[in-house]
């Protein structure tokens, strides 16, 4: 081992472009581990990585192998993906073995990625949230319950396992190239269908200051739960318009009538299930982990649409 | 685009241009603030309120000075006339007053924002969803913030009832106190006269989700509006008793009721 030992990280949802990200800022200083659940994905030759399901036995190979100091878990499944059935065991069954195995081999750093999905969407929402708000998704949406179940679980491991040092990041809609969530996609393509008359208020974050912020994070033990947002926002409609979106209107009252038309469509980019987030405004307020891990996002958002508006995908 | 540089051609002169960028408001790259405040839309807003301002109620607004130019202030005013016509006359009168003028954001029903386009368009000229945390957070980011104490117990009054102040909610003292936010009253008279309602159809409000359906003309009468401001009220922020915070609500509504007399003494005709 020597006395320099470089720290063993794990880390979740490889295939994922964040976590490459992640991975590429963090690999001069570190011996890093990757793993996702969908796909192998080749890192380079110093950077093992696995096709692996958190739930199997063999994953616990990885913990004895490895000797991990830190888990940076990105592999949540979202929303879009897989059956309700298979998130749960995979993000709220998947997450409790990952930190029961943290916990048994000595891990000392856990960061945690979850959404401000978790929030939830509804019209009485205040501006600027703060991370004690209450998270009303579960109750609005049973495809959001999976997401919520995840950060309870860290929550409690947070609490009953401190040595953990888990810290969650809940950050606002994470875009930019390579990112293939539903915003992403959405901001992607060329149209956008979008709800008539409502527009909520917006904030995202560049993929590359997520990166940073995500390094940052795993860099200062300051166990707890943060917001991830920069402090500039912009209405759901304008963004689309600055993206080069041509929006497509839905009737938006009475709500049972674009709940239908989303569900019959099935568009991965504007599922039913996220209709309230581009009705009512979920904004959070990051300023405390701004100052926290003294975070400062570079990427305006003028720049995010440009790169949406300059590479539009092919009709 | 054409037609977008044709309607701010005649809404917006470079005048107002000039008067609203001279107001600073914390806003991001794109010109929004956390509550939708845009600063493009207030220009239209500001373009398209003033002759209804100046030629169709015919404000006259005194003491609009007393509000400070700078800081965290909570503008607290009687509520009338089923649509929130009085919030628009008060947040003009502030926002175009020639010395330090200050964009004010004006606390909304609950309602709104479930309206499709008007919920957005009153974000976008400052309105904001009347909830604690919003106007906590507000009067942090140093702004002066409108706040009718009666809800929908006052825009909702009927006509019989003009004037007669109703029950003032505390939580805006709570707040003022807290953020040491001087309190501006301001009495509100003709608003009343605007849409006088001689009923409300509830179990018609109650089918359509909406707080009151009044019985009233379809139209929104030219009634002469008088704004009295007060001077600033400050309030300290010891730890008192609920009671002893109503007692000082009950100074405030005092003090409206005054300027609202004086308002109806200094009128001389409803139109």
């Amino acid at each position: 081992m020597g006395k320099h030992r470089r720290p063993h990280i794990l880390v979740t949802g490889a295939a994922g472009a964040l976590a490459q990200q992640v991975i590429s800022r963090l690999k001069e200083d570190c011996d890093l581990v990757a793993i996702d659940f969908r796909e192998q994905v080749y890192l380079g030759d110093d950077i093992p990585s696995y096709c692996i399901d958190f739930n199997k036995r063999v994953f616990e190979d990885l913990f004895r192998r490895y000797e991990f100091d830190g888990v940076i878990h990105l592999g949540r499944i979202q929303s879009s993906e897989l059956t309700r059935m298979r998130r749960y065991n995979a993000n709220v069954l998947g997450t409790q073995k990952l930190l029961d195995l943290s916990h048994k081999y000595g891990v000392h750093r856990v960061v945690v990625l979850s959404t401000y999905h978790v929030y939830g969407a509804v019209a009485y929402n205040p501006a600027l949230i703060d991370e004690s708000a209450p998270l009303k998704s579960a109750g609005l949406s049973a495809d959001l319950i999976d997401s919520v179940e995840l950060e309870n679980l860290a929550n409690i491991y947070l609490w009953r396992y401190p040595d953990l040092n888990i810290t969650i990041l809940r950050p606002c809609n994470i875009v930019g190239p390579g990112v293939r969530n539903s915003i992403s996609t959405l901001l992607a393509g060329q149209n956008a269908p979008v709800l008539a008359g409502f527009s909520p208020m917006m904030q995202f974050i560049h993929i590359d200051d997520m990166a940073d912020a995500i390094v940052k994070t795993y860099q200062k033990p300051t166990r707890g739960i943060f917001n991830v947002a920069p402090e500039d926002w912009v209405a759901c409609q304008h963004a689309l318009k600055l993206a080069g979106c041509r929006r497509i209107p839905i009737p938006s009252v009475p709500p049972i009538i674009p709940t239908v038309i989303l569900r019959a469509l099935k568009l991965r980019r504007f599922p039913s299930y996220l209709m309230a987030f581009f009705k009512y405004p979920v904004v959070i307020d990051g300023r405390a982990f701004a100052k926290e891990f003294n975070f400062k996002p570079k990427r305006p958002l003028k720049e995010i649409f440009r790169f949406y508006r300059d590479n539009k995908e092919p009709v | 685009m054409g037609l977008t540089s044709l309607i701010k051609s005649k809404l917006v002169s470079p005048a107002l241009e000039e008067h609203v960028n001279r107001i600073q408001k914390p806003i991001g790259s794109l010109g929004y603030d956390p509550w939708g405040y845009n600063n493009e839309a207030i220009k239209y807003g500001f373009g398209l309120l003033k002759p209804i301002y100046e030629r169709y109620f015919r404000v006259q607004a005194y003491g609009v000075e007393q509000i400070p130019s700078e800081g965290p202030v909570l503008i607290i005013a009687n509520h009338s006339g089923q649509l929130p016509i009085d919030g628009l006359l008060i947040g003009y009168a502030l926002a175009s007053r020639k010395e330090n003028p200050r964009i004010p954001r004006a606390m909304i029903e609950r309602f709104f924002p479930t309206v499709p386009w008007l919920g957005n368009l009153l974000n976008e000229v400052g309105a904001v969803l009347g909830d604690p945390v919003n106007c906590a957070k507000m009067l942090a980011n140093n702004e002066a913030v409108i706040v009718f104490p009666e809800g929908i117990r006052g825009s909702g009054k009927l006509y019989h009832d003009r004037y007669e102040l109703k029950r003032f909610g505390n939580g805006f003292m709570h707040l003022a106190m807290k953020y040491k936010a001087p309190i501006v009253p301001v009495g509100v008279v003709g608003c009343e006269e605007t849409i006088p309602a001689i009923a409300n159809i509830k179990p018609l409000a109650k089918a359509l989700g909406v707080p009151y359906v009044p019985v009233a003309l379809p139209m929104v009468l030219p009634a002469k509006v008088h704004l009295n401001f007060g001077p600033p009220m400050y309030f300290d922020d010891r730890e008192i008793p609920e009671e002893q915070v109503t007692e000082r609500v009950e100074a405030v509504k005092a003090e409206i009721n005054r300027l609202i007399d004086k308002g109806l003494s200094e009128r001389t005709r409803l139109f």
